[in-house]
């Protein structure tokens, strides 16, 4: 059978076909193999993914003309809630730890699986129940929340529509984060191969060690102050409502104090992936090994004391505003050191410009207009301008989509051979990067400018002066649609049809690169024993351990 | 190499163990948004919150402690147990602990009664007329002991867990990843409420 | 599966840590009689603190686990106060 390439000896069975105690379908669904979990994760997390693509897609034509275009203001309120609530808490907080952490962390440390398989199986139940019930908060009783993925007391508190099912869903979808992160900390410390120190461990693992510790302490926060809204909603239990005596700015400061390091584990585990294609397509070692990890735990740390920023012009003190504009400076900084290792890693390498380094390389491009961005909003001035305009919207969409979502394809692109055993189409690839890169600009570039001139977010209707900015941005969307589809379909057609992959297409160096595409149940058949420093790529003196 | 540990399957009772303590990690971020909030209200209505706690039995409330911290050396003394392979000394410490638990249950539930037979809940015409302060004491008061209950209760069923697989032979001295990871959990608890007390019975 | 750890809790020493407890409770419902003031809270939330440690130094076995265990339960209740500290930044000054 075609998966069978690379045999390394007669009992070759790839992961893909191996059935143990279940046959057909079940074999999948109560599986507790990391790597078919990662894979329902990637199946679940597009279809999801393309869901609220459309709902994008849907806001964007409301907003292609001033006024009513296609639905009412209350619609198009329910369609910013549920694009926000899917993207953020199905889409980009669990995407990278659960499909490619899920794959590549076991292999890349040397382990046949995660510590806690079944905890594993579980997080996936989890997953799906909260993102099921997200998407049947639009259809039941009152009708699709309308207060923003937010959540703002005190809208959230007296809104008529089904905000409960909401916040279910999204404590359910932070409990499966909780286990992930648990499971994925407890493999790094329990796990690794003889000889893999933990300054022998590659970058991704690194990353995804960073992200569980966020994953971990931060969203309890999210967990209890969701049980507080639902406290208020139900039993008036006076928090955040004044007229009890509550304040409505501690629910924000609660929120944001999840919801701020929640950002940083969406953006770790991509840099983790962009970290592990730059040297591979250099063919040399990642430069500032140190530095690298280093500015993982250090984006970690400090990410938890900047949250204030989301809240600038909300009513707290000075001394505040001051607090959170500095930390929010200095968080910035390991971020730039990392896109100089980048840099520093390609220059001088034999480089080989394949899809995965196109879109790790646009990655540090879009990211960095998002993290320039960000320290506009970051500097107390300027965002009295920009708070809660396009300029704020396009901003995060640089760095979740531009940052995270690039880095995503990315991967995909570098790890498909390894997770399908299959090669897909370069040039297909490669067009849709084009197509991708464009849309994406074209979509979300113009919205900095019109943020700027004053036009507010979430808002169905506007003044006509931003319309041109509006038509460009629409237009870039379905561009980008295009692209997307795409690149979808090449990985789909190669995943049947595609050429025989090696077991190492890029001459890539990591665990995963030494066992066969696809990679067979238990991922190594002797567990092997590390005796270079990580990245190593060469002979010689270079190789001695670390 | 030191920190390396041959590589097994699923029997590493050390990542069990560390498994437990980082779920224990979150639990404790769990309450602290409650304590949180306490103490942002604390600050702005210290007065208020006094007069709240006056309501408050302290004795019951010191009772409660009692049996919560006896409780924890029940389940500690029960690991000890098993680890001497003394099985039935084990079974008669969890048991105590949970008789424990579910006095401090019981007392929880006696002072709740109390409280509803005076119509004093979140929500209710009593509570509305209340100075603000003390509206939020009193539902600071219900939110973190009421979480705190749901916590004893899964306690106790964990604990109850145990009792039966120590029975089956599935929890031995050499075997007993479990008990251990209950009794933490228990602990945990325990320590919830040493928080809880003094902030809600104490400031008077 | 192999306990790592060799060390088991003698019965007296745990009964000795819950005397140490129920001593701490004694003296925090006594210090609450008494009118310090402001400093009341802050009297009774040191007296918790050190039940807290002892319960998790001598019944949660903290005392003979590994370093790394040590650091993140100090580091956890750490990054808790800095998180309640930064929040006071706010509501203080306002």
């Amino acid at each position: 059978m075609s998966d069978m390439s690379d045999k390394e000896n007669g009992n070759y069975i790839s992961y893909l076909r191996y059935q143990g105690k279940y046959r057909g379908i079940l074999s999948w669904l109560l599986s507790t193999d990391h790597k078919k979990i990662g894979l329902m994760y990637l199946y679940s997390i597009t279809v999801f993914f393309f869901v609220a693509v459309v709902l994008g897609l849907l806001m964007r034509l409301e907003l292609i003309a001033p006024g009513k275009t296609i639905m009412e203001p209350q619609t198009y309120n329910g369609l910013f809630t549920i694009h926000g609530i899917i993207m953020i808490f199905v889409i980009v907080i669990p995407a990278l730890p659960a499909i490619f952490g899920n794959f590549f962390l076991p292999i890349m440390i040397g382990a046949r699986d995660v510590a806690f398989p079944k905890l594993n199986l579980f997080s996936y139940y989890l997953f799906l129940t909260g993102a099921i019930l997200g998407v049947l908060s639009q259809f039941a009783g009152d009708g699709p929340p309308d207060t923003g993925w937010t959540f703002y007391v005190p809208y959230s508190a007296e809104s008529s529509t089904n905000v409960i099912f909401a916040l279910t869903a999204a404590f359910i979808l932070g409990f499966s984060s909780i286990l992930t992160g648990l499971n994925f900390i407890v493999t790094i410390h329990r796990m690794r191969a003889p000889g893999m120190g933990w300054f022998r461990m590659p970058l991704f693992p690194w990353a995804l060690y960073a992200t569980g510790w966020i994953q971990v302490l931060a969203t309890p926060i999210i967990g209890i102050t969701l049980l507080m809204v639902i406290a208020e909603r139900v039993l008036s239990i006076g928090f955040f409502d004044p007229s009890l005596g509550g304040d409505p700015v501690l629910f924000q400061h609660l929120f944001w104090i999840y919801s701020h390091p929640a950002v940083y584990i969406m953006i770790l585990p991509a840099m983790g992936i962009v970290t592990e294609i730059f040297p591979t397509f250099s063919q040399k070692p990642v430069f500032g090994y140190t530095a690298i990890l280093i500015s993982s735990l250090a984006i970690a740390f400090v990410g938890y004391f900047v949250w204030g920023h989301h809240m600038f012009t909300a009513g707290i003190s000075v001394g505040s505003r001051w607090f959170f504009s500095f930390l929010t400076f200095i968080v910035a900084i390991p971020s730039a050191i990392k896109v100089f290792n980048w840099i520093s890693t390609m220059y001088g390498g034999s480089i080989d410009l394949k899809p995965p380094l196109l879109y790790a390389i646009s990655f540090i491009f879009l990211f960095m207009i998002g993290g320039f961005t960000g320290l506009t909003l970051g500097a107390l001035a300027a965002n009295i301008q920009v708070h809660d305009t396009s300029f704020v919207v396009a901003h995060f969409h640089y760095i979740i989509f531009g940052g995270m979502g690039f880095a995503t394809f990315a991967g995909m692109h570098y790890w498909f051979p390894k997770m399908f055993g299959r090669m897909y189409n370069n040039k297909i690839a490669n067009i849709a990067w084009g197509i991708n890169f464009t849309g994406f600009n074209l979509l979300y570039f113009p919205q900095f400018v019109i943020g700027i001139q004053g036009m507010p977010r979430r808002y169905f209707d506007y003044l006509p002066q931003f319309q041109t900015g509006h038509v460009i941005s629409t237009i870039g969307g379905f561009i980008l649609f295009i692209g997307l589809i795409l690149m979808v379909y090449n990985f789909v057609r190669s995943k049947r049809v595609g050429e025989i992959a090696p077991a190492n297409p890029w001459h890539g160096v990591t665990l995963e690169w030494q066992i066969p595409s696809p990679p067979p149940h238990e991922n190594f058949d002797i567990i092997p024993e590390i005796k270079t420093k990580p990245y190593f790529f060469g002979s010689t003196d270079e190789n001695k351990s670390s | 190499m030191a920190g390396q540990i041959p590589h097994t399957e699923q029997t590493d009772s050390e990542a069990g163990k560390l498994g437990m303590w980082i779920f224990l990690f979150t639990e404790l971020f769990l309450f602290g948004g409650l304590f949180l909030v306490y103490a942002v209200f604390r600050a702005k209505y210290s007065a208020e919150f006094h007069t709240g706690a006056a309501e408050l039995n302290a004795l019951i409330g010191t009772l409660n402690t009692v049996f919560l911290l006896v409780s924890s050396m029940t389940i500690a003394m029960s690991l000890t147990a098993i680890q001497k392979n003394k099985l039935n000394l084990a079974l008669l410490l969890i048991t105590v602990t949970i008789l424990l638990a579910a006095l401090f249950m019981m007392n929880k539930y006696f002072e709740w009664s109390h409280k509803f037979h005076y119509k004093l809940y979140p929500g209710s015409e009593v509570m509305r007329n209340l100075p603000h302060g003390e509206i939020l004491f009193f539902g600071l008061y219900y939110m973190m002991t009421g979480l705190h209950a749901v916590h004893v209760l899964v306690g106790m069923i964990l604990l109850s867990v145990n009792l039966f697989k120590i029975r089956s032979g599935k929890v031995t001295s050499s075997n007993f990843l479990l008990l251990e990871n209950s009794a933490l959990y228990w602990h945990l608890v325990d320590i919830i409420w040493i928080f809880i007390f003094p902030l809600l019975y104490l400031i008077t | 599966m192999k306990h790592n750890e060799t060390h088991i809790s003698s019965y007296l020493s745990l009964g000795t840590v819950l005397v140490v407890l129920l001593l701490l409770t004694t003296i925090s419902v006594l210090v609450t009689g008494w009118h310090l003031g402001p400093f009341t809270v802050a009297a009774a939330l040191l007296i918790a603190c050190g039940k807290a440690a002892t319960v998790i130094i001598h019944f949660m076995h903290m005392k003979f686990e590994s370093l790394f265990l040590k650091l993140m339960i100090s580091g956890v209740f750490l990054l808790f106060a800095l998180v309640i500290g930064i929040t006071f930044i706010d509501y203080l000054l306002r």
